[in-house]
């Protein structure tokens, strides 16, 4: 390497910062990963399931049905939220 | 009962088989009755890094398997008599390492020594599982590196939810960082991830910070654990380690680069 290659690769770099967008992605990754972690294992297959019986009686789109869950000091709480669509609302299926 | 130790990270090639070989000399130089034993089932890195290798008659899989007794397969170190060898086999099957097989030689090993070092295989699969199962105290080695660091923590949650002590709900397994091939001049140049950023994120125990160093390819050609090379950075940030491990309150060295000579401080201004 000679000298004006030290100079020029010793200069501060485009590259630098890197290390901060990589914790940023790491932080998002990683607390997207924990939650997921935490969640019962059954929750996608619920999901589906519901998602079959409601679909036997109101034709809804696949993500009409959303299951969210959360964990409480106590307890766990399963929120289940079922969008309808406007016809079926107004037929009062 | 001896204490089990495993040396995790869900990753691959981060230096697990380099932790377990210092770490468990370290330890047996210490005068600690250890055995470090080889989970990486099918490859066999173990042996190699130790120097043991032409010494492999029987292995981990034939003891469970009834083909051998402890006795037989246990290599005892040349270099040190408190430290045994159970190396794992080339060519068996995976699933040969039973839950009952594997808690049946770590019982048998209990009474006779202080430490049962368990270097785990890269993964989340059977055979890391394997070797955390019944541990006590985990390893998590860690690079400065996003997708390493993402895999200790996911392997910190299978820790906490899947090892005995999690099932049988008794005190958790204790958590301790390691970080290896660290780059103290790519952290200053804000190229690689500081020991602080992945604290921040993993929040463990930071038990050492292990350098980048030419000194283990050194060591794992000789078949030498780089423990040993006393000389050499990773052998000192080793040695710290296995000391804070054994309660020591050492200061952490190696994290920032090295004094540069006169000459290149003038030119970098
Ligand atoms: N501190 C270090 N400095 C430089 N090279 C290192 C360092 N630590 C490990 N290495 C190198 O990285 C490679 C992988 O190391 P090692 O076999 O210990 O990792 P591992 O986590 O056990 O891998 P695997 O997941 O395949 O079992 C080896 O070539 C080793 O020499
Ligand atoms: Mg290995």
């Amino acid at each position: 390497m000679g000298l004006l290659d030290y100079f020029v690769s010793s200069r501060p770099k485009t590259t630098a910062g890197n290390a901060s967008v990589a914790k940023e992605r790491l932080q998002i990754l990683v607390a997207h990963d924990r939650v997921a972690r935490d969640k019962p294992s059954y929750l996608p297959q619920l999901q589906q399931e519901i998602l079959a019986v409601i679909r036997k009686y109101v034709e809804v789109d696949m993500d009409a049905v959303s299951v969210t869950y959360e964990q409480e000091e106590s307890h766990e709480v399963l929120e289940l939220n079922i969008i309808l669509p406007e016809s079926a609302a107004a037929r009062g299926v | 009962m001896a204490r089990i130790i495993v040396i995790t990270s869900g990753k691959g090639g981060v230096g697990k088989t380099t932790t377990a070989a210092a770490l468990s000399m370290g330890l047996a130089q210490r005068g600690k009755r250890t055995v470090v034993i080889d989970f990486d089932v099918g490859l066999r890195n173990l042996d190699l890094i130790m120097g043991c290798e032409r010494r492999v008659v029987y292995d981990f899989i034939n003891v469970i398997n009834g083909e051998a007794n402890l006795n037989q397969a246990l290599i005892r170190d040349k270099r040190c008599d408190s430290l045994y060898v159970l190396p794992a086999s080339q060519t068996r099957d995976k699933d040969a390492l039973t839950r009952e097989g594997v808690e049946r030689v770590l019982n048998d090993l209990g009474d006779n020594y202080d430490f049962i070092v368990c270097d785990s295989p890269a993964g989340i699969e059977h055979g890391a599982y394997m070797a955390m199962y019944f541990a006590d105290d985990a390893i998590v080695v860690t690079n400065p590196e996003v997708s390493s660091v993402r895999d200790s923590d996911r392997m910190l949650g299978i820790l906490s939810s899947r090892s005995k002590r999690a099932e049988e709900s008794m005190e958790p397994i204790r958590e301790y960082l390691l970080l290896t091939r660290y780059d103290p001049m790519r952290v200053a140049n804000g190229e690689m991830l500081s020991v602080d950023d992945v604290q921040e994120i993993l929040s463990l125990k930071l038990l050492g910070v292990v350098p980048e160093s030419k000194a283990v390819l050194n060591a794992s050609n000789a078949g030498i654990p780089v423990i040993l090379d006393r000389e050499s950075d990773a052998g000192q940030a080793y040695g710290d380690m296995v000391s804070r491990y054994l309660g020591d309150d050492v200061p952490h060295r190696f994290l920032h680069p090295e004094k540069k000579g006169l000459l290149s401080r003038i030119f970098k201004g």
